[in-house]
């Protein structure tokens, strides 16, 4: 029953992280909300149709199918969260100006929303997926009684829930200046986490075997399932033995977005300087 | 950003897929080896393989409840559902023993794969 609840915990934890640094990233947006509600709901539904469709899903391509279904998944989570990053970051000087103006809560719209909407739902519908399994294999065919189950699932979800809503508080509590620069590089992460898993999954399905090799291995330090562990995943992407080519993904991803926000920001502060210089 | 640069880094991006798809793996050598799971054990739950070697490990799980295959040593984990099965590729592996789980079952799901 302990077991239970500390595999759904694990489970939910990654996402929870996922959808409290990205609450915290739209604080005082208007209808952010309602986008990101939309997310986490969608996802939901999604785990549902998934878990019930995985039986066939893991038979597809001679056995790599789930791996297929994961690296698109992946693939777009990591697309819309370049997006986010590379079109949010030239304009946050501006959002940190106008919450100033007229209060944190009434700062206009991000026109990003959309694509960390869909972020959050595809983060919910990875790590959903499996807990839905998980708990249906149980409630067919375990020895545990329906309420055993139920509570232990319960509490699981609740403590998950628990963990994103502490980061959210969390990271509430710095300045809105600091807040914007915070959780643009927590984001970014979030990227770097996303293609470390996507190298990590194209070398399980046998896509990509260049950089197979382990990188490092500091798992007697710090175990992957150990509580720091865990969290460190969720937010920075962390994992104690790595591929080379994890660590190569993680590092280009970031500076590919990086660079590109850069680029971004450089082009739109100089037409504004046209402008205000050909006025 | 200007013209020239994106032009030179769709070059860049261009060289290297094609570069990829040049050297696209076919491993007409991979060993294949298979391993089922019955009332959450593996079986077999030892697994000796050679060194140095790609091997493509095809899981049967003859439960009707799913199963994890989860192995931080062998930096995978993929979910089986019950009745299912899926294909784990490993490897190339340095002599030495890597601990794997059944994540929804430790208890009694362990076994271990041994490189040598």
């Amino acid at each position: 029953m302990f077991g239970t609840g500390l595999i759904v915990f694990r489970e939910t934890l990654e996402a929870a992280l996922f959808v409290g640094i990205v609450a915290a990233s739209t604080r005082g947006v208007i209808d952010r909300s309602r986008w990101l509600s939309f997310g986490v709901a969608a996802g939901a539904f999604g785990s549902v149709l998934m878990a019930s469709a995985m039986g066939r899903i893991s038979s597809w391509a001679d056995g790599i199918g789930q791996d297929i279904v994961s690296l698109c998944i992946l693939v777009i989570a990591l697309c819309m969260l370049a997006w986010h990053c590379i079109w949010v970051s030239p304009n946050s000087s501006q959002m940190v100006q106008d919450a100033k103006q007229i209060g944190a809560s009434t700062s206009k719209g991000n026109q990003t929303l959309w694509a960390l909407a869909i972020a959050v739902a595809l983060s919910v519908l990875r790590e959903g997926a499996e807990t839905v399994l998980f708990v249906s294999g149980l409630i067919t065919g375990s020895s545990e009684s329906l309420g055993a189950i139920i509570s232990s699932v319960a509490i699981g979800l609740t403590l998950g829930t628990l963990a994103g809503w502490l980061i959210y508080e969390g990271l509430g509590r710095a300045k809105p200046q600091r807040l914007f620069a915070v959780t643009n590089i927590l984001i970014l992460m979030l990227a770097g986490s996303l293609a470390s898993q996507l190298a990590k999954t194209a070398n399980q399905a046998d896509w990509i075997s260049l950089f197979g090799e382990q990188a490092w291995d500091i798992s007697a330090l710090l175990p992957n399932d150990s509580a720091i562990g865990m969290v460190l995943h969720g937010v920075i992407g962390f994992d104690a033995s790595p591929t080379q080519l994890q660590v190569l993904f993680y590092l280009g991803a970031t500076s590919l977005i990086w660079i590109a926000a850069r680029q971004v920001k450089l082009l739109i502060s100089q037409r504004r300087n046209a402008l205000i210089t050909k006025t | 950003m200007n013209n020239q640069k994106a032009k030179s880094i769709a070059i860049g991006l261009t060289v290297s897929i094609v570069s990829y798809l040049a050297v696209w793996p076919v491993h007409a050598s991979d060993l294949e080896l298979s391993m089922t799971i019955k009332n959450h054990t593996f079986e077999p739950s030892v697994l000796k393989v050679p060194a140095n070697q790609r091997i493509k490990l095809t899981v049967q799980n003859l439960d009707t409840s799913p199963e994890e295959f989860e192995s931080h040593a062998l930096n995978r984990e993929k979910v089986i559902p019950g009745g299912a099965k899926a294909v784990i590729y490993i490897g190339p592996l340095k002599p030495g023993r890597y601990e794997f789980i059944g994540e929804f079952n430790p208890a009694t799901a362990k076994g271990v794969v041994v490189a040598e």
